[in-house]
């Protein structure tokens, strides 16, 4: 049972949560200038690390809101939690990781 | 009444007053309070408690903890009783009544003993090999015997009718154990102030001090520390719980034993108790369990674990034998010969080492201990109970015994092979566990959590330095938590030294390996030459062994067998232990009743139940109802003398004669409200709402991204920029989600507000051609002309006084109007249209009707007739996807290659040539019902029921290249016969839809 800290309500219990899975996906501006494979890959490939993994989670059964975060997939450990349109603060021992900005 | 022969005149902390009569195998026996079914049996002499799980070989109490492999028994009768319960673990209380496992008739006479002799043939895997020719025999023959063989105990048949907790609990430390460490930890941490939470397994805290004898000179420091943490504001005591689990961020399970030891129980208290915790620092403080030691006939009753002996002699009291042989590869074991030899029982200890061995050694010799050194029990003479066993020398390499073996007369064998630190908690917590070659024993790694192994566990075993370990421990974790802790002052005791212990991971045996039945993990019957069997046959990691042989898969997860297990495939293969690993540690420690974890969501509190305002109406008018999601539905109305389907009919019947009367609240009711909303729409729905009038609603289908329908509904536009969305019942929660991320992940520029007003709005449908006549008499302010107010509309409109909502709407194909109303009055709208539709035959019908009256017009249900592989042409829906509007979700992958073939599955309707056969949901359908099974299956029935109107059934389903076989024959095979059915359209009646616009 993971302590997930929502950015708006504190830490709470994994339950109260859904994971969306992989983070700073940007929907394509013009999804019909992609070939299908590439749509395919908007759409179904995602990343799947052993370590840091950026996502996003939604604090379902509380405020409502999305936020992103840096979970060592490992070790579970959040390594940092920020807000849905943020890039990704540096994380401890790891330096930068760059995350886009929008999504 | 039986005598407790083994019973000692006084000693023990059991309380002789109060004694207990309880029964074992239906024999009537005596012990006391303090006891444990166990030590009750001992004192009795009973040794003999089960027979083994694959060979039935007699089996007795082992231990005197949670690590039991052998004393399991099934305790309680009834819709109570319960298998494989460990005796060690059982307190005893009045009238308890157990009785032993895995035999027939009797456990002193056991007809499964016959496998016992079979045994060459059913060593590790033999089921992979057996059991396969031939092959009509395994449903007549094997599996029937197999299942009834299979298996120890027997699970009750009667639903558990105790009630059990969950508890959630916060702290600063958790101190798991309370021996002399936790108790220290606990001390430390409690008096810096921090929050504590002490768990143990026992009745009483002690731990390991319980089996001392009174006199020792802790036992003024453990009363005085119980006073204080008893007094403390902060601290929490929980006797009688164990701690089976260490989940992620400090979050761990206890499980409570509340009114186990009671015998009639307590009505007012739950049965046990789940304590969900979540500590900001842990402290292990488990302990060690004693390893056995791995000798030709180990496992008969009357061979145990050398400090189970010291514990029933000490903590309850008992002598389990008169003259005992006790088998060594360390010191541990003389404190238990010297309290034996005390105690009047002839004592021979048989040590594998050579030397005078450390201080207490020499102690036993003055004692005049018989002592023989550098040899092992090599066997155990006895059936049922150990009568005697060989000693021999054992070489220096332990590969073999030099000379002759002589022959002790013995009631009696305690082995000691070792001590296992206790790391499953840290195991599962993520810290990995690290081998040290030089003391033969797993050690806690660095931890992965906010954790710190003490004591014993942490492989510090001397008492003396318990202590310390348990302080230091307990003013680190109160440190870390951010409390202030000063280390308290620590007994000083008398230090023992030790000799070095030997690593024995085998004794050698005069008989060859597959008959000399040296168990390994006894609860399994997997022996040292199984272990040996799976390394030959090539399962070479510890993972498959495991697998392979079974050995660490039984109740007792490998307690006392998997090192052993590990050290016998280090020997073997010449790879390392360190290098070999361990496999993985999963909770529950110990077993957990299902009982507990379920607590309390079971029954009527397993799921909320949700219920629109008009329920009571429903209930009271002999509604059935059916579950759509969590939400409880009328599915049908039955009169007097009718079952569904008569019901069913009359309904529809009424509906499209007259007017049928629905409660609509629970479809989902999604408010949008602010500027973009029309855009917003546009981006998720395939077709086109920017001009959209206000007072106007649109059929909208909702994609996935991947272009399959996933939901459906009418959204209509109140205002400029406000409309309301409705979606399935079973998917508003679903689709407000789906809008929310749309809106805060992707498109956080749009303005717009989405909120649930699903509960906030109850809603009447009514259907039928005679509808207008009702609605203009129960609503006020709007004109019903139809040209004022066309089907698919929403006007603002009272009823009575109250402000509601009025739709032209349907879902059935006839006229239809839907009233929305403030929840509150949703019962009292309800009952005046019953009122008022006396004069129109109004008939409420339920979801069933509802089913029958859309499939009539072809009407798709989604999660029905679609399962997210249905695109909005594959439904002969593709004129609501436009083709002039921008981007929406689900737009590009409408145009994947896939999306074009033309043997895509698609809707269409099915008549079967028997008008009254009614096809199953789900049936297959095929071109060539001769075909060989497994045969091609070209689509499936989605929806199939029977329609008043047409006199026959009628179904939908979707086919492959459904719309170009239209007017042809496919087929149908369901379980007891073959169906012939035309293909068709969808819609059944009416199909120019003149009722709707009428």
């Amino acid at each position: 049972m993971l302590l997930v800290t929502c950015p708006w309500c504190g830490e709470r219990e994994e339950t109260e949560f859904h994971c969306g899975g992989e983070a700073h996906i940007v929907r394509p501006p013009t999804p019909s200038a992609l070939s299908d494979d590439e749509w395919a890959d908007y759409l179904f490939m995602r990343k799947n690390p052993k370590g840091v993994h950026l996502e996003r989670w939604r604090h379902d059964a509380g405020c409502g809101r999305w936020f992103n975060a840096a979970r060592d997939t490992v070790s579970d450990r959040f390594l940092a939690i920020y807000k849905m349109g943020e890039a990704c603060p540096d994380l401890p021992g790891q330096g930068g990781q760059s995350g886009e900005g929008e999504g | 009444m039986s005598e407790q022969i083994n019973r000692l005149a006084a000693g023990g902390r059991i309380d002789r007053t109060r004694p207990l009569d309880f029964s074992f195998n239906g024999r009537a026996l005596q012990g006391y309070q303090g006891d444990t079914l166990a030590s009750a049996l001992l004192a009795n002499d009973v040794h003999l408690v089960g027979r083994s799980f694959k060979y039935h070989r007699p089996r007795g109490i082992a231990t005197a903890g949670p690590e039991e492999p052998s004393g399991l028994v099934q305790l309680g009768v009834g819709a109570r009783t319960e298998p494989n319960i460990r005796a060690t673990q059982v307190e005893l209380h009045e009238g308890l009544s157990a009785a032993s496992q895995n035999c027939w008739p009797s456990v002193d006479f056991d007809i499964g003993a016959l496998n016992g002799l079979a045994s060459p043939l059913l060593p590790s895997g033999f089921y992979y090999k057996t059991f396969m020719w031939p092959p009509a025999f395994w449903n007549r023959v094997y599996e029937r015997v197999i299942r009834k063989a299979a298996g120890l105990g027997k699970a009750p048949i009667e639903p558990d009718p105790d009630r059990y907790e969950h508890r959630h609990a916060h702290c600063d430390v958790l101190v798991v154990g309370a021996g002399p460490a936790g108790l220290m930890a606990a001390l430390a941490a409690g008096r810096s102030g921090a929050r504590v939470i002490l768990a143990d397994q026992l009745p009483e805290l002690g731990g390991c001090l319980l089996d001392e004898a009174d006199e020792h000179p802790l036992a003024e420091w453990r009363s005085d520390a119980l006073g204080e943490l008893a007094l403390a504001d902060e601290v929490r005591l929980l006797p009688r719980t164990m701690a089976f689990a260490y989940y992620d961020h400090n979050y761990l399970a206890l499980l409570e034993r509340v009114t186990d030891h009671m015998s009639a129980g307590a009505p007012s208290h739950p049965r046990q108790r789940l304590w969900k915790v979540r500590a900001k620092q842990v402290v292990l403080a488990t302990g060690a369990i004693e390893r056995p030691l791995t000798f030709s006939g180990n496992d008969r009753p009357g061979v145990m674990l050398a400090s189970a002996g010291r514990t029933y002699l000490n903590r309850f009291g008992v002598r389990p034998g008169r003259k005992v042989v006790l088998f060594t590869t360390n010191d541990s074991i003389y404190a238990t010969a010297l309290d034996l030899n005390a105690a009047g029982a002839e004592v021979v200890v048989v040590d594998a080492r050579d030397g005078p061995g450390g201080a207490l050694a020499l102690r036993a010799a003055t004692a005049g201990i018989r002592r023989i050194e550098g040899s092992a029990v090599v066997a155990t003479k006895g059936n049922k109970r150990v009568r005697a066993v060989d000693v021999g020398r054992l070489s220096a390499a332990a590969d073999r015994i030099d000379g002759a073996t002589t022959s002790i007369d013995c009631d009696l064998v305690l082995m000691s092979g070792g001590w296992n630190p206790t790391i499953h908690l840290h195991s599962q917590s993520r810290g990995r566990p690290i081998y040290d070659p030089e003391r033969a024993m797993f050690l806690p790694g660095a931890p992965a959590q906010n954790e710190r192994s003490a004591s014993a566990c942490a492989g510090v075993l001397p008492l003396e330095d318990a202590l310390r370990s348990g302080a230091e421990a307990g003013c680190g974790a109160a440190a870390a938590a951010g409390f202030e802790a000063d280390m308290p002052d620590v007994p000083e005791l008398d230090r023992d030294d030790e000799a070095p212990a030997r690593v024995l991971w085998q004794v050698p045996s005069a008989k060859p390996d597959v008959e000399s039945k040296r168990f390994v993990d006894f609860q399994n019957d997997v022996t040292a030459a199984d272990i040996k069997l799976a390394l030959r046959e090539g399962y070479s990691s510890v993972e498959h062994v495991k697998r392979y042989t079974t050995t660490g898969m039984g109740t007792d997860q490998g307690k006392t067998s998997n090192v052993i297990a590990l050290g016998i495939v280090s020997e073997t293969t010449g790879q390392s232990i360190a290098e070999l690993g361990v496999t993985t540690f999963r909770p529950p420690y110990t077993p957990v009743t299902f009982g507990a974890l379920v607590g309390q969501n079971r029954g009527k509190l397993f799921d909320p139940v949700r219920k629109t305002p008009m329920h009571v109406w429903h209930e009271a008018n002999g509604a059935v109802f059916e579950d759509v999601g969590q939400w409880k539905r009328p599915r049908f109305y039955p009169e007097p003398g009718e079952d569904m389907a008569s019901a069913v009919d009359r309904e529809v019947r009424a509906t499209r004669t007259s007017i049928g009367m629905l409660d609509a609240s629970t479809l989902g009711k999604i408010d949008l409200q602010g500027p973009d909303v029309a855009e917003f729409l546009n981006r998720i729905y395939t077709n086109a709402w920017s001009k959209l009038a206000i007072g106007r609603c649109r059929y909208g289908l909702m994609l996935g991204e991947d272009g399959m329908v996933f939901d459906d509904g009418v959204t209509a536009r109140l205002g400029e920029n406000h409309c309301l969305m409705s979606t399935t019942s079973g998917g508003a929660a679903r689709v407000l989600a789906w809008l929310e991320e749309w809106l805060q992940t992707e498109w956080p520029d749009l303005k717009v507000f989405a909120t649930s007003v699903t509960e906030q709005w109850a809603t009447v449908s009514l259907s039928g051609p005679r509808t207008r006549g009702l609605v203009d008499e129960l609503v006020e302010g709007v004109d019903l002309d139809p040209e004022a107010f066309p089907h698919m509309s929403v006007r603002d409109a009272q009823v009575g006084d109250v402000a509601a909502r009025l739709f032209r709407i349907s879902f059935t194909g006839e006229m239809g109007y839907e009233i929305q109303i403030p929840a509150d009055y949703g019962l009292a709208l309800w009952e005046r249209c019953i009122e008022l539709g006396e004069r129109y035959d109004l008939t409420p019908f339920g979801t069933e009707a509802m089913h029958v009256l859309r499939a009539e017009k072809g009407y798709i249900i989604t999660g029905q007739d679609t399962d997210g592989t249905a695109t909005p042409a594959d439904l002969g829906m593709d004129w609501i996807v436009s083709k002039k509007k921008g981007d929406f979700v689900g737009k590009r992958s409408l145009a994947r290659a896939d999306m074009q073939r033309d043997d895509r599955k698609q809707l269409v309707g099915l008549l079967s040539k028997d008008p009254e056969a009614l096809l199953e949901e789900g049936a297959q359908i095929v071109a060539d019902p001769n075909q060989t099974v497994p045969m091609t299956m070209i689509g499936h029935v989605t929806s199939s029921y029977r329609s008043p109107e047409l006199g026959r059934t009628v179904a939908l389903a979707m086919l492959k290249r459904g719309r170009e076989l239209i007017g042809q024959t496919v087929y149908v095979p369901m379980i007891d016969r073959t169906l012939a059915v035309t293909v068709t359209e969808t819609v059944f009646i009416d199909q120019e839809g003149a009722r709707l616009h009428a």
